[in-house]
């Protein structure tokens, strides 16, 4: 067994290094429910990368989110989004997850380039 | 091709779910989930409805009905915004009025599914965000549809392993279809590759 193996089988936790050009393709799963810059059925993702879950403003938020105490990094990004359900039980983000940890890396990575003003 | 890479991935996933099903006692309204899925004849027939499959855990089925609720409502307000801003032709008005119809349909079986298991429906929204400032063509407003559209296909891809309960399971793959139509010829009005790849995500 190789490194790479090794690594897809122990989920990545933030080590695989994202493709953000990539990232952009894969986040158009996500927009059913979210965009970047305004509120939909699940809050904005601009500025998501270090924000505390459950915080935006006048978003109504599951119970569990708001008391999940996550804050948004690579690593807990990773994580959540590899079986939301899972890892915060009672989310409204009933969405089986990302499994591929490359495609969950690149996600993250475009998300956290974006630049967009937050909504008002 | 996620799908089957997902099993690869996770192949341990099966068995507690298939388990947990088996092992619930818990039993969903036959009523309830013959309305989700469409089949009159079921609702209608209390054997047939005795019969409904077992599921766990009620609320969590509840829930996933009800951000799928959530996004119909929206959907629908989304195609609302396209038919009134006067940038559609006639054809693609129409085409726009029959989709945001069946979303008014998916929000009416939604929302009675709900009801009947004992759940609350969420409510449209007073008001919706939409990216209106970026809306300055009949283009810019299919685009808009299509991506709305394409992100309801993964949401509803990734809420159909969820369920405890395999006809709302079902019911909602029914859903996913029609949300896959809509994509392709959202796409196919707009002159890209109606059916760009085999497999969704």
């Amino acid at each position: 067994m190789n490194w790479v193996v090794l690594l897809v089988l122990v989920g990545s936790g933030g080590r695989i290094k994202g493709d953000p050009t990539k990232g952009e393709a894969i986040y158009a799963r996500c927009q059913a429910c979210h965009a970047l810059d305004y509120d939909r059925t699940g809050p904005h993702h601009c500025g998501v990368v270090g924000r505390k879950a459950g915080t935006v403003k006048d978003f109504q938020y599951s119970e569990a989110m708001k008391k999940s105490g996550l804050t948004w990094n690579v690593k807990t990004l990773d994580r959540f989004l590899s079986a939301p359900t899972e890892v915060v039980p009672g989310t409204a983000m009933t969405y089986a997850g990302v499994p591929d940890p490359q495609e969950r890396a690149d996600l993250i990575a475009w998300l956290a380039q974006q630049k967009c003003k937050e909504p008002k | 091709m996620s799908s089957f890479l997902d099993f690869l991935q996770r192949p341990a996933d099966l068995t507690p779910r298939r388990s947990f099903l088996t092992s619930s006692g818990l039993m969903l309204s036959g009523t309830a989930v013959a309305l989700l899925a469409g089949n009159d004849a079921l609702a209608a027939d209390p054997k047939a409805a005795k019969a409904a499959p077992k599921s766990g855990n009620p609320d969590n089925d509840v829930q996933i009905l009800n951000t799928a609720l959530g996004a119909e409502l929206e959907a629908i307000a989304a195609y609302q915004l396209g038919a009134e801003s006067k940038l559609l032709e006639k054809p693609v008005l129409a085409l726009a009025v029959t989709f945001q119809g069946h979303h008014k349909e998916h929000v009416k079986v939604l929302s009675d599914t709900i009801t009947k298991l004992g759940g609350k429906p969420v409510a449209a929204k007073a008001k919706y965000d939409f990216p209106v400032d970026k809306l300055k063509a009949q283009a810019d407003v299919l685009r808009f549809a299509a991506s709305l559209e394409q992100g309801a296909v993964s949401a509803y891809l990734g809420a159909v392993p969820l369920f405890t309960n395999r006809d709302l399971a079902k019911a909602a793959a029914s859903i996913l279809g029609d949300e896959a139509m809509h994509w392709a010829v959202l796409r196919q009005a707009l002159g890209e590759e109606p059916v760009p790849a085999a497999f969704m995500s």
